[in-house]
């Protein structure tokens, strides 16, 4: 037989031919049930769980005691560490659960309690105590200690809260603030690439007492270790014989690389520096450690060759264990280590790709809130045992008690303080990152719910590298090829897709039972030879050496088997690498991951029978799970899986099958209809735009009180929806409006994008808005028992009436509700003790008060909605007033598409003068066909088709990507009703009356209102303040600047000659001032008088800029005469 | 209608466009223009006419003139509607803008004809030139122990839902006199205006003043006010058999039938006038050449939607007014 009858055996003759794959049809219902238990920002919250359930107690365990060097009886033991559920400190000790909108309204942080078990010594005795506090932790909406998990839509409702509002996000000091997702290069995994001197390979090891980098690298023919302990680069075979291999034929075999030549030179460094033992080597490494900034105390002092063991077993290669001094396993690390350098020098292949996103891992709030609270976990030991070692040896009347002396504000204020910055300064790893956190955006709910699944990575922004942030192909389905911000930060910040899931970490200790179980020899056990021999391949586990296996086969399947059975974690990933000869098993967290369907000989394991189970509601997602038909792949695992799109691309090779390819984009690129006729750069242009579009923000955001909050008046579900659409919510809350466009050119006042509104749309509340802003003013309470107050309006004597400023004001002094608040009026007449500071004499005298009132400052006028009088954590009285204006569309206010087709408003035309086509419809909008040809967005022609399908028909028509409904079965149905097939109508004109010559693609179009409106921009200015040092007009609008004329205008006046227009431009309407100076001397004078002259004879009075001027009297104050010569202009 | 009638001035439905569009009737301005042949080619059919909605036939006219009246409906017939609300107390959800502007689009039942404008506004209201209404309604519990079970809201509470058949007028003046009690008031009873819970009321006065659309579209008389030009479709081809069934259902149902001949069946054209000029014979290139679309450029097919107010043929008479006395004041300007 020949080989090409193998083939046509292989794909013929075995299983003849296979009946074709039926669709599982509504499988893409297992994304809404996927959603149903994980939640779009499920990542964050089961982090945060994991962390305040898991890790917080990990982490006490591992500093669980404290002593002190003054007493060697004395000790602080941690026996138990408990989060506890959120509340408020109401005073006098007592404290009241509280919900996160009370702490949203009263500017309070969302926290709960950290207590701890303890046993310590007090005196002579040991004392238990249990349940006290030692800090407060801020609590993620949503998650396990927060009072809003697992709660029903009523009991949301009763505190206040949306039902569709996903958590995720922390209330610190009354903001809303998100943790965002941190990408970076995953921990303790060797790298291989290009660097300094040629290849290297090189592993940051992490564990929860060090971070450090070593570095395996080639230099001349050399090949050396680098890291930070280390002076220099230490040969490796030096380091090899401090690991106590000694002989240079098992660090060959440790090598393990054919051509031993390769290792010649570095194996003759060892003999050139005399290194024979491992003593020797050590003494040499000794020798090698960077000094110490700060010397221990005498007793601790140790030899070179001590300190470099022990270097060796924690910091060099820190992740991978030494018992006892025994170097074996690090040795083979190190071994392989060089190997790969060895293979990646010849062949480029064996280079690993950083951008590559199996390599990655996602820090979430969990991690870094872990870090943090290690961090100042420590420093609160430290801190405990420093008092101890300062009070102990002092004679005192009471016995020291150390828990008198645990203050629970360090932790406390250290967590705030972290959340409400974002900066994320920890001292242990020398860390320091800014931005870590941001307010969340509530301009829209998309642009809250964009943000919780947003991903920023570490690489820095400025520098110029396209490679982090092009395309990957291995986000697929990961991240949102869509959704990233344009400028500075594009591709770097990122949107996770929406079935991605992120891990948390997963307990080490089963998985290595099972990999034993399933024929893998402890590494220990196996001779340096056997390690590298063709058969066998080394098994990894977290970048840690378990074993080798000869059956890999066996592993991967028995693994896999396992995993699907569910006995262990479903988010456990196993790979095979044959290029080097490996097998990982990741457990760690921060893997991203995402449900596939499992294919077994070509047939997919979940069927119809499955789907109708979960339509009547007897099987969930997680049912899917136990019964090995879905599971979750990581990245890298699911570059080895072969993984169908649809049905029709199943072959007996195929392991895996998509859920729903529409899963591929995230929540922001969720909305855009069609997204796949589309030219890609409009996709990203909505997903920014997106988050600007007015709507709304929530079921409570009536109750909200933000500084500012846009709502739009009419939001409408739009005609043309997708999954993605139903799945994120937005149709409950949505932003936007189905408007009636006609794609057609009218008047001039449409170019560039411009939009020609129809005027009757606009009276019957089409683009109308609500504005909500917020005004505060705090009630201080000062030293000197004085304290701000508020009084009433004053009235005018002779009307008997408050004054204009005041008329808004109630008795109280504050505004009332509904009132209409004009500019410069004042909404709290508050006044402030002129006297503030500690007084030397008695304060029995009247107190004396400043006016300081807060006072409306726009030259719109808004409406009171309501006034909130409470007081804030520290017990102070804070005032909210929350201000309202309803704004209707004007010209230049922002609209935009679902496409990525922004536009401001043009024109505002009357009903009559709008074309109508047969039926009498006026359209809403009229936009200009010049927009499409180059923008090529064929995704909104679609839309308009299916939306105009939609409404004759009285259904919603669905464009999700990469399905949706289709051209010609939209253009039939309008057919049915009469309409042309391809939405061109018959139009007549409104001015002239006459049948328009061309038939007008119109139909409804899903338009978002943007945040940008003119009333917000709107600036000028003819006169008015200055600036007090150079006497120019101020700058920027909220100062009622003026308009600059820059450099370049001013160049343009140069060249063109109009000279009196620049001296009128810069001088005459910014700083002019009239100056005399001494013809004499040549300085300036005053009044007509020279003082360095005492003369007034030859003083002239000329005009400059009062800049210039200034500039004169500045050299002057340092010591430096300018001398003015003056001659006649015209002579 | 005869469609073999061939002196009409016609505009062609090709596949990408119309042709010739431009009407070359005289107009008033030109000099060709004849009064008296005006008169015997103008017709007035009235076609339909239910309710407030009314369609007839213009036939001879120039587009302008029709156009005219198109826009003088929409825009320049006056009518009543809600222009100032007085919030004397509101506690209910909806913001007062929102609600004062979702008052002043309800329809109202009152003749524009017997009020005037309203000349000033700092001036006094009188009864010659306003309309007061009141709209006061509080939410409760509902102590009815019938419906206990139900989850409604609208069992559960009182008051529940405003409807504008809870705005109550109240009459000035000699308005108690001059109209009945069902002359005035909102046209729909049935329109929501808010939801309520309770413990939420509103107190509001409204005034309901005479404007026009120009103004703000609640003025318009009309929904909607538009006219089509006449379709006429010809046969050019015979069309038979499966392609009479195909061209048969590229237009609207009734506009062509099918007529068995010589055991054939042929498409013939019953009636073009309810076709939507949706042209979806050119997506078929073999029946594209066989049907010529046109349409009458003087017949014009228009259709008045009233608000309710008034009635289509009320307002259409108050537009022709309107016209008359702008023609008159311009004649008249002209010759002062």
């Amino acid at each position: 037989m020949t080989i090409t009858d193998n083939v046509i055996l292989e794909d013929f003759g075995t299983g003849s031919f296979r009946k074709p794959i039926k669709e599982i049809e509504e499988k893409w219902k297992l994304v809404p049930a996927f959603l149903k238990i994980k939640g779009l920002v499920r990542q964050h919250i089961d982090s945060f769980n994991y962390f305040i359930n898991v890790e917080i107690k990990k982490i006490v365990e591992a500093n669980n005691k404290v002593t002190c060097d003054a007493d060697p009886l004395f000790y602080i033991k941690y026996t138990n560490v408990h989060v506890g559920t959120p509340d408020v400190d109401e005073g006098f000790n007592i404290s009241k659960p509280t919900t996160p909108h009370e702490c949203r309204l009263r500017d309070m942080t969302y926290s709960a309690p950290i207590s701890v078990d303890i046993e310590y010594t007090r005196g002579g005795q040991r004392v238990a105590r249990t349940g006290l506090l030692i800090g407060r932790i801020p609590i993620m909406l949503k998650s396990s200690n927060c009072v809003l998990s697992n709660k029903s839509e009523f009991e949301l409702a009763k505190m206040n809260e949306c039902p569709l509002d996903p958590g995720g996000y922390f209330v610190v000091k009354g903001q809303e603030r998100v943790i965002l997702i941190q990408e970076q290069l995953s921990k303790n995994r060797m790298l291989v690439e290009e660097g300094k001197w040629g290849t290297q390979c090189q592993v940051t090891s992490s564990t929860h007492e060090k971070k450090t980098r070593t570095i395996v690298f080639i230099k001349g023919n050399k090949y050396f270790m680098g890291h930070n302990i280390f002076t220099d680069p230490i040969p490796v075979s030096v380091v090899f014989k401090a690991m106590n291999v000694l002989s240079d034929k098992e660090i060959c075999e440790l090598i393990g690389i054919s051509d031993i030549h390769k290792l010649t030179p570095t194996m003759e460094e060892c003999h050139k520096l005399k290194i024979y033992t491992q003593e020797a080597a050590l003494r040499y490494l000794g020798s090698k450690i960077i000094a110490k900034r700060y010397a221990p105390s005498a007793s601790k002092v140790k030899t070179p060759t001590d300190e470099a063991r022990d270097l060796l077993a924690t910091t060099v290669l820190a992740h991978v264990p030494v018992e006892d001094f025994d170097f074996r396993l690090k040795a083979v690390y190190l071994g392989l280590m060089t190997k790969r350098v060895i293979q990646a020098q010849t062949d480029k292949k064996f280079l690993d790709d950083r951008d590559y996103y199996g390599n990655k891992r996602m820090e979430l709030a969990g991690s870094l809130l872990s870090l943090m609270f290690e961090d100042v976990f420590k420093r609160f030991n430290y801190d405990l045992k420093s008092i101890a070692e300062k009070t102990i040896p002092k004679i005192r009347a009471t016995q020291f008690d150390v828990v008198k002396y645990m203050r629970s504000e360090l932790i406390a204020n250290c967590l705030v303080y972290a959340i409400s910055t974002g900066n994320w300064t920890i001292k242990r790893f020398r860390m320091e990152r800014l931005g870590v956190t941001q307010v969340l955006s509530r301009l829209s709910y998309i642009s809250a719910l964009g943000m919780m699944t947003r991903v920023n990575s570490q690489f820095e922004s400025t520098r110029k590298v396209s490679g982090p942030r092009s395309l990957q192909p291995s986000q697929w389905g990961m991240l949102c090829p869509s959704d990233t911000p344009e400028g500075e930060s594009c591709g770097l910040v990122k949107n996770l897709a929406l079935m991605t899931h992120i891990t948390t970490d997963i307990d080490e200790y089963p998985l290595i039972r099972l990999v034993r179980n399933c024929g893998v020899e402890n590494i220990e056990m196996v001779a340096s030879i056997a390690i590298h021999s063709s058969a066998a391949f080394i098994v990894f586990l977290n970048g840690n050496i378990v074993g080798i296996t000869t059956n890999y086969r066996k592993l991967l399947k028995v693994f896999r088997l396992m995993r699907r059975k569910g006995k262990i974690s479903n988010y456990v990933s196993i790979y095979p690498s044959f290029l080097h000869k490996c097998v990982y098993i990741s457990s760690d967290g921060g893997r991203l991951c995402r449900p596939y369907i499992i294919v077994e000989h070509g047939i997919p394991l979940v069927n119809k029978h499955h789907m109708d189970e979960l339509e009547n509601g007897i099987r969930s997602f997680e049912d899917f799970l136990h019964d090995g038909l879905i599971e979750f792949l990581d990245v890298n695992e699911e570059n080895d899986s072969y993984i169908a799109c649809y049905e029709k691309d199943i072959t007996v090779q195929t392991t895996h099958l998509e859920v729903a390819t529409f899963t591929l984009l995230g929540v922001c690129a969720g909305l855009v209809p069609y997204p796949h006729h589309n030219q890609s750069p409009r996709n990203t242009y909505q997903c920014a735009m997106g988050k600007q579009a007015m709507g709304t923000i929530g079921y409570n955001q009536r109750n909200r009180m933000d500084t500012l909050l846009y709502n739009l008046v009419y939001p409408q579900i739009p005609m043309c929806k997708t999954k993605s659409i139903e799945l994120t919510n937005f149709d409950k809350l949505p932003a936007g409006q189905n408007a009636t466009i006609a794609v057609m050119s009218y008047s001039g006042y449409d170019i560039e994008d411009a939009l020609i509104l129809n005027k009757a749309s606009i009276d019957r509340g089409f683009g109308r808005c609500l504005v909500y802003r917020n005004s505060k003013c705090i009630m201080k309470r000062y030293p000197n028992q004085t304290f701000d107050r508020i009084q009433g309006p004053l009235i005018d004597t002779q009307t008997n009436q408050s004054m204009w400023r005041h008329s808004c004001l109630d008795n109280d002094g504050i505004v009332s509700p509904g009132e209409q608040i004009q500019n410069k009026q004042i909404l709290v007449n508050k006044s402030v003790p002129t006297v503030s500071a500690v007084p030397g004499a008695t304060s029995n005298v009247a107190v004396e008060y400043k006016d300081t009132p807060l006072a409306y400052r726009n030259i719109e006028s808004s409406y009171v909605e309501k006034a909130l009088i409470t007081t804030n954590e520290e017990d102070t009285t804070l005032i909210k007033i929350l201000l309202r204006q309803t704004r209707r569309p004007e010209i230049g206010d922002k609209f935009s598409s679902r496409h990525g087709q922004k536009g401001v408003v043009g024109l505002i035309v009357e009903q009559e003068d709008m074309p109508f086509n047969e039926q009498g419809v006026c359209p809403d909008i009229i936009m200009n066909p010049h927009g499409y040809p180059s923008r090529m967005t064929v995704g909104k022609l679609m839309e308009l088709l299916s939306g105009k399908a939609g409404t004759v028909e009285g259904k919603f028509h669905y464009g999700t990507a990469f399905g949706g409904s289709k051209v010609e079965d939209v253009g039939y149905e309008l057919t049915r009703h009469g309409y042309n097939y391809q939405g061109k109508d018959v139009f007549y004109s409104g001015i002239t009356g006459e049948p328009l010559e061309a038939y007008i693609y119109s139909g409804p179009v899903y338009y978002q209102k943007l945040k940008h409106m003119v009333q917000d921009k709107i600036h000028a200015r003819a006169r008015g303040p200055r600036a007090v040092l150079t006497r120019q007009p101020t700058e920027g609008r909220s100062r009622d600047g003026g308009l600059r004329l820059g450099e370049m205008e001013r160049d343009c006046l140069i060249g063109y000659g109009a000279s009196m227009m620049l001296v009128e431009r810069l001088m005459v309407s910014s700083d002019q001032c009239e100056v005399d100076v001494c013809n004499q001397c040549g300085r300036l004078g005053y009044c007509g008088w020279c003082n360095s002259c005492k003369s007034s004879g030859q003083v002239s009075t000329i005009t400059m800029p009062y800049a210039c001027k200034l500039l004169l009297t500045e050299l002057q104050a340092m010591n430096i005469t300018a001398r003015l010569s003056l001659s006649h202009y015209c002579k | 209608m005869d469609t073999l009638h061939d002196e009409k001035h016609r505009i062609i439905l090709n596949e990408h466009k119309i042709v010739n569009n431009n009407s070359t009737s005289p107009t008033v301005l030109d000099d060709k223009f004849d009064i008296k042949k005006f008169r015997k080619i103008f017709r007035v059919v009235i076609v339909r006419h239910e309710n407030y909605e009314m369609e007839f036939d213009l036939i001879g006219l120039h587009p302008f003139l029709a156009n005219t009246f198109r826009r003088l409906i929409l825009s320049d017939v006056p009518s009543m509607a809600i222009e100032k609300v007085h919030i004397l107390n509101n506690t209910s959800i909806i913001q007062d803008e929102i609600l004062a502007h979702r008052l002043g689009l309800i329809p109202l039942k009152a003749d524009p004809r017997l009020f005037e404008y309203k000349s000033n506004w700092s001036a006094a209201a009188n009864e010659k030139d306003t309309l007061e209404f009141e709209l006061k309604i509080k939410c409760s519990n509902n102590k009815d122990s019938s419906k206990k079970e139900s989850s409604r809201a609208e069992d559960i509470y009182k008051n529940t839902n405003v409807y504008s058949k809870h705005i109550k007028w109240i009459p000035t003046g000699n308005q108690k006199s001059k109209f009945k009690e069902s002359d005035v008031g909102p046209i729909h009873p049935d329109i929501l205006i808010a939801k309520m819970r309770p413990g939420h009321e509103l107190d509001l006065k409204l005034v309901a003043v005479k404007s026009n659309g120009r103004d703000h579209a609640k003025f318009s008389p009309v929904a909607t006010a538009f006219y089509r030009l006449l379709p006429d479709i010809k046969i050019v081809k015979p069309v038979e058999d499966e392609a009479a069934y195909r061209l048969q259902k590229c237009f609207s149902p009734s506009v062509i039938t099918i007529r068995t001949q010589n055991n054939k069946k042929i498409a013939v054209v019953k009636d073009s006038r309810y076709d939507t000029s949706s042209r979806n014979v050119f997506k078929y290139d073999d029946l594209k050449d066989s049907v010529v679309m046109s349409k009458i450029q003087d017949h014009f097919i228009f259709t008045i939607e009233s608000v309710g107010a008034m009635q289509p043929e009320v307002i259409f008479k108050e537009a022709v007014t309107i016209l008359k006395d702008k023609c008159l004041s311009l004649l008249a300007e002209l010759n002062s």
